[in-house]
């Protein structure tokens, strides 16, 4: 098993952590652990045919997947959950249980998806497309699972970082302008996302998302 | 490269900066203006000098991006103008911070044109999502539970659809990956370059996904959810740009991966998977106008349903891609005119439920009319534009193996015009009421009423301009 290999298995595991705890403030600490793999994953996909020094492009990648996604986004989720004083997710929409028995569904459909759906390339790790698929479809298991608007987001946030895992594993890298800009999208998306929850909070005194029901036909 | 493309990035992304940093409204409202008019001059030096897009590089303009970004820049400057007395006067007691609003509205402006005139897929990806993160602070303007509400919903549900639709660009990246594993990258010319050699298996679950991702953004249902709430709780100017001017940047993201579908012989599958998201949507937004009470979500859910009109449009295919882009014209001015309006009304009976308003036509004569001028327009009967571009659909549809679906479409498209006609017209009747009657500003009235005689004069003919700019970007469907 290389080092990618297990820094995409890593990934699933802790995207499962995330379905399977209540705790907010586990949730965000498992997004930032999210992050860091996603920082080391372009230097381990670089070093999977031997060590060398890290390209220019490898290496701003990391260091802008580390500075955004391991630590200025979990900083502004860890403020929103003081800011909303919540700390726990109270009855999810479907029970920890459900989510667990889904997520095990879903990782599964993952792997099954990863072996049809056959690159027209070799890729660099074989456990590249089941590691993406799996985070996009746990992402929106915890979007759509969940009450909190936080958890919400760090579901939003699985679910890209299983996109930008899939991103990595293309052959052809893009210019590095549009990577960085793909970044910051995500960035200040959770930064108005945040702001968004600080108001609701204010208005509603809690981030309960079911409270937000009052527009329908 | 022309430098106008350039600046019809540059300039509102700037003046958006410089706004943050003046509070006075009155200063900042000149800023808006100001750059409103310079990104329309600068559409117009893009029209002059004609359309062509470059081989390579990041940003770039053909026709299909240049008719996008005219609807932008027109339907700018018309929010722009209306947006004056609006922010002027007493309109935003609400509102705790209007400060906000221009310097979001100017980016808001530069992420739409840059949707416009991006070469590379990914940089169209991030362009869209800044759409939606600099559109979210204006549909909270008001700072109501409800529009909190709208703003939540808008912002998660197009961000997860959005990254579905990073998903297919990347999956795309895949289908034109070598065994060798040389790759085009993402830019659109190199994608059309390698069409022929693209898999098909990555390619259709590439369209899968963008369509299903664009659409969120576009209101396509099923996923149009979030749409009638954004749409109605933004204040007028505002929904009248994320109705008339960023549901069509979200289609420009669709049709990009459509035109490489066609390129590389897989168009049938495109335009099948269009024509069900379709038709999924007039069916919903017809039914759904039917006993509508609110009249701002009325015009939301029109929007689905001219959206669905496009789609079909566009999977019948041949004649009717003309017909379709054609539409998009139509309903983007249209529904702006009606957008504004109901501004107005919301202004003077302080109400966005039918029911409250009564005798419009006594009370504010010039909106009323040109409210039922646009009301007709959008519900697709003649002298006006979506009575020619829909026709040139349904013609479409009978001529071709479909007839059952020129059928639907065209009593779909009488369900809608009951629906909007039952809510819109019984406002307009009835006395006035006894409050104290404001007079209409002209600041109100000229946007909308500019935009009416527009979607009039485009039913009764089409200028050779127009018909040139839709004929090549026909072409670049490759229909």
């Amino acid at each position: 098993m290389s080092g990618a290999d297990f820094l995409l298995a890593a990934l699933i595991v802790v995207a499962l952590y995330m379905v399977s705890t209540s705790r907010l403030a586990a949730c965000v600490r498992a997004s930032a652990l999210q992050g860091v793999i996603l920082a080391l994953l372009p230097l381990a996909l670089e070093w999977s045919e031997g060590p060398r020094p890290p390209s220019v492009h490898v290496a701003v990648l990391a260091l802008g997947a580390l500075g955004i996604k391991a630590i200025t986004i979990p900083w502004l989720l860890r403020r929103s959950m003081r800011e909303a004083r919540v700390r726990r997710e109270v009855e999810p929409m479907a029970s920890l249980h459900t989510s667990i028995l889904a997520a095990a569904g879903l990782v599964g459909l993952a792997f099954w998806l990863g072996r049809e759906m056959v690159s027209p390339f070799p890729v660099a790790s074989p456990m590249l497309v089941p590691a993406a698929i799996a985070n996009v479809l746990l992402g929106f298991l915890l979007v759509v699972a969940r009450r909190q608007a936080i958890t919400q987001v760090v579901g939003y946030l699985v679910l890209e970082n299983g996109v930008f895992v899939f991103g990595l594993g293309l052959a052809g890298q893009q210019p590095i302008v549009v990577e960085l800009s793909v970044l910051l999208d995500v960035l200040v998306g959770v930064f108005v996302m945040g702001i968004t929850i600080n108001h609701i909070s204010q208005t509603f005194d809690h981030v309960d998302t079911t409270a937000l029901a009052s527009l329908r036909e | 490269m022309n430098p106008a493309v350039v600046i019809v990035i540059a300039v509102p992304a700037l003046a958006a900066l410089a706004a943050t940093f003046v509070r006075e409204v009155r200063v900042q409202l000149g800023v808006l203006i100001a750059t409103a008019v310079v990104h329309l001059l600068s559409t117009a030096v893009l029209w002059r000098d004609g359309a062509s897009a470059p081989a390579t590089g990041l940003i770039g303009l053909d026709a299909l991006g240049l008719l996008v970004l005219s609807l932008v820049s027109i339907l700018f400057l018309a929010a722009a103008i209306y947006s004056v007395p609006y922010l002027r006067d007493g309109t935003h007691d609400e509102a705790a911070a209007p400060q906000r609003f221009v310097p979001c509205l100017l980016a808001f402006l530069a992420a739409m044109s840059l949707v416009t005139v991006s070469r590379n897929l990914a940089l169209l990806w991030a362009a869209v999502e800044a759409t939606t993160l600099a559109s979210a602070p204006l549909i909270y303007f008001y700072r109501r539970p409800g529009s909190l509400e709208a703003t939540w919903k808008y912002l998660l549900i197009c961000s997860v659809g959005i990254a579905l639709a990073l998903l297919g660009t990347f999956f795309l990246g895949v289908a034109s990956t070598t065994p060798a594993g040389d790759a085009p990258g993402l830019g659109i010319d190199e994608m059309l370059a390698v069409a022929t050699r693209l898999d098909h298996r990555w390619l259709r679950a590439a369209f899968v996904l963008v369509l299903v991702g664009y659409g969120t953004k576009m209101g396509l249902a099923p996923m149009h959810t979030w749409l009638p709430d954004a749409h109605s709780q933004a204040p007028s100017p505002v929904s009248a740009l994320l109705s008339g001017a960023l549901l069509n940047c979200a289609l420009l993201g669709i049709l990009r991966f459509y035109e490489i579908c066609v390129a590389s012989g897989d168009a049938v599958f495109a335009q099948q998977l269009l024509l069900a998201l379709g038709v999924a949507s007039l069916l919903v937004g017809a039914s759904l106008l039917l006993g509508q009470h609110d009249y701002k979500r009325l015009l939301a859910y029109s929007s689905v349903e001219n959206m669905g009109v496009i789609a079909i449009g566009l999977g019948i295919a041949g004649t009717a891609t003309y017909g379709a882009l054609l539409h998009v014209i139509n309903h983007s001015l249209g529904k702006a005119a009606l957008f504004l309006l109901s501004g107005n009304l919301l202004r003077a009976y302080g109400s966005t439920a039918a029911e409250d308003v009564r005798g419009a036509s006594r009370r504010l004569p010039v909106s009323a009319a040109l409210l039922t001028a646009a009301a007709f327009a959008i519900g697709g009967s003649p002298p006006f534009g979506p009575f020619v571009s829909e026709l040139t659909i349904f013609l479409a549809a009978m001529r071709g193996s479909t007839p059952w679906l020129g059928v639907l479409f065209i009593v779909l498209l009488g369900v809608a015009f009951v629906g909007i006609a039952s809510t819109l017209f019984p406002m307009l009747q009835g006395e006035a009421g006894t409050e104290p009657h404001r007079p209409e500003r002209w600041l109100s009235i000229l946007s909308p009423a500019v935009l009416v005689l527009a979607v009039l004069a485009l039913g009764i003919y089409v200028p050779s301009g127009v018909d040139v700019l839709l004929q090549r970007a026909v072409g670049v469907l490759g229909q």
